[in-house]
């Protein structure tokens, strides 16, 4: 290991130096080998101003917090498909199924984003943004499976380069770049993303789709009050259940939740007021009770759709939310609010958690400066109180 | 008053002067610099739309409209002054906003100092005259409904550029490449925050 890490160093290193041949890409050589091993110095500049750790690996804490709902999502989608046939096949054959259709999707983000990230390093001459390995992740996990990989590519481009170059990189972005490629491509290609898309049903030779299959998702059986075929909760907790490719699962999402609480990556306290905020506009839509939607018991919403996945890993990402510790209590308590009441009020969309987290994530500033505002006020309030005698 | 909640809940988000009709943008680009000069234009739209909308209410249907003429005697039903709509709306528009704006240089001359131009220039803001005109249109059923969407269609504007400031108080120590500074990455804001708008879109209430 050592002997490699010199010959890095000793050969390789010097073409990029100043007066190297290859000084030109210093940039990306600079992200390649920050990637294999942490050299002595950290990322002096960015979103995490307040951490010695470098970025490269707090975003990493996130990738890994993600593996369990990847793995999860990758052997639903081929549970899925295998039940939509109606074939019984192992264990294996489903993960198997699932991995050949979502590795494309992952490769494809991660490609097509991180060359748009060299090429503007290069152009621009700042650092690799290493956030990209979060929202590189992100973006096939929030997307149908069915999504063709042309439009994964351009939702990709359009959310790094409009969603994040332009504002400077990694640290200086309003919106949540993952959810600003699901946002484009949800109101550019409507059809992709709604109605028949969350299971892979392309068959082969001789198969077909078994009577009675809907595809539907639960969200949108309780938003067309066909709530006969919903499934049980605990199919709902564990995940087994038609949606998209990583946000099925609650129990997988919970285990990146412990993850990213017990590293200090993520906050606790925008996870828990998302959650309290949408018991809570789930409660008092019980209260009116209306429809059947409106019925449904307020801990549904904690397990069906985006909702979970919304609220642990993208309502929690460091740069859009509210910067400030109270900020952070009303900002996670209104995404709930929002997500539910779009949900269940608004007919035009059945999942609410996407356009929620982006209509906060706008007001995120706004709510930070006026936390820092009264923070201000209380503070000269006290120096009058007890005058500084000098 | 379920009516009136939803009007007003349907101006603010649904219908937002600036995420949907792209209204009023002039003084919503020029005057978001900060959190503070823009609380103080917001308030000043929400009063011009809360006074302007329900008076040109009034003239529209006593004074302007097809047959709105016929309380002073059943000679004048075929009367229709329809044509002088717009000339009237703005007279009744700009005198309010002098009224505004004696106000605030009265009781706050540091307001009206950071305002400058635009202040005055919320007579020609296309989201008051397009907040009468939408009225005109949407053939409110009385006075106080009419009250309560000038009033919603200012607060959706105070929302839209209060957002913008604070987003742009932040992004003062963004590395946004020189050619897109200013005025450029505020409409690519605007248009993402629009995006952020659009779950509102479809609500019927």
């Amino acid at each position: 290991m050592k002997a490699l890490i010199e010959f890095v160093e000793k050969k390789i290193q010097p073409n990029f130096e100043k007066g190297g041949k290859l000084h030109k890409f210093h940039r990306s050589f600079e992200a390649f080998q920050t990637f294999l091993y942490v050299k002595g110095d950290v990322t002096r500049k960015g979103s995490h101003i307040r951490d010695a750790i470098d970025m490269k690996r707090t975003m990493f804490h996130v990738v890994i917090a993600l593996v369990p709902a990847l793995l999860f999502g990758m052997w639903n989608v081929g549970l899925q498909h295998y039940r939509a046939i109606g074939l019984e096949v192992t264990f294996f054959d489903q993960f198997l199924f699932g991995l050949i259709k979502v590795l494309p999707l992952v490769v494809v983000s991660y490609v097509v984003g991180l060359a748009i990230e060299f090429i503007f390093a290069e152009i621009r001459n700042h650092e690799v943004n290493e956030g990209f390995l979060v929202s590189g992740m992100l973006i096939p996990l929030i997307i149908p499976v069915t999504t063709p990989l042309w439009m994964v590519a351009l939702a990709t481009i359009f959310a790094v380069i409009i969603g994040k170059e332009v504002f400077g990189g990694t640290g200086m972005n309003i919106l949540n770049p993952a959810l600003l490629a699901r946002a484009f491509l949800f109101f550019a290609y409507p059809a992709y993303l709604s109605g028949e898309v969350w299971i892979e049903t392309s068959l082969r030779e001789g198969q077909q789709l078994v009577d009675g299959f809907s595809g539907a998702t639960p969200l949108a059986m309780l938003a067309a009050n066909e709530t006969e075929q919903l499934p049980s909760i605990i199919e709902m907790f564990l995940g087994t259940i038609p949606g998209s490719v990583g946000e099925t699962s609650t129990l997988a999402i919970l285990i990146g939740a412990v993850i990213l609480v017990a590293t200090g990556v993520g906050s606790f306290r925008i996870m828990a007021s998302v959650v309290l905020g949408g018991l809570f506009m789930g409660g008092i839509l019980n209260i009116f009770a209306v429809n059947e939607f409106m019925a449904t018991p307020a801990y549904y919403h904690l397990v069906i759709g985006g909702f979970a996945f919304g609220a642990v890993f993208m309502a929690t990402d460091p740069v859009t939310a509210s910067q400030t510790p109270t900020g952070k209590y009303i900002y996670g308590a209104l995404i709930g609010v929002v997500a539910v009441l779009i949900r269940v009020v608004n007919p035009a969309y059945p999942e609410g958690m996407m356009l929620a987290i982006l209509l906060m994530n706008v007001f995120a500033p706004l709510i930070d400066h006026y936390v820092v505002e009264a923070n201000i006020k209380r503070r000269l309030k006290r120096l009058k109180k007890a005058p500084v005698k000098v | 008053m379920e009516e009136y909640v939803s009007i007003f809940v349907r101006s603010i988000f649904v219908d937002n002067m600036v995420f949907a009709y792209f209204l009023g943008m002039c003084s919503y680009l020029a005057v978001s610099r900060t959190v503070k000069t823009s609380v103080g234009l917001g308030f000043a739209v929400i009063f011009v739309l809360g006074i302007t909308v329900p008076i040109n209410y009034l003239l529209q249907n006593f004074v302007l409209g097809k047959g709105a003429l016929t309380w002073l005697g059943p000679q004048f039903a075929s009367v229709d002054l329809s044509f002088l709509t717009f000339i009237m709306f703005i007279a009744i528009i700009a005198a309010m906003v002098q009224l505004v704006e004696m106000i605030i240089e009265k009781f706050s001359p540091t307001l009206y100092s950071s305002l400058g131009i635009f202040l005055p220039l919320i007579a020609v803001n296309c989201a008051i005259l397009g907040g009468s005109l939408f009225m005109q249109e949407r053939n409110y059923a009385n006075l106080g409904e009419a009250t309560v969407f000038g009033l919603g269609s200012g607060v959706g504007w105070f929302l839209a550029i209060v957002g913008i400031a604070a987003i742009r108080e932040k992004i003062q120590y963004s590395n946004v490449p020189a050619p897109l500074r200013g005025l450029g990455i505020t409409f690519i804001i605007t248009g993402l925050m629009g995006i952020a708008f659009m779950s509102f879109m479809g609500i019927e209430l």
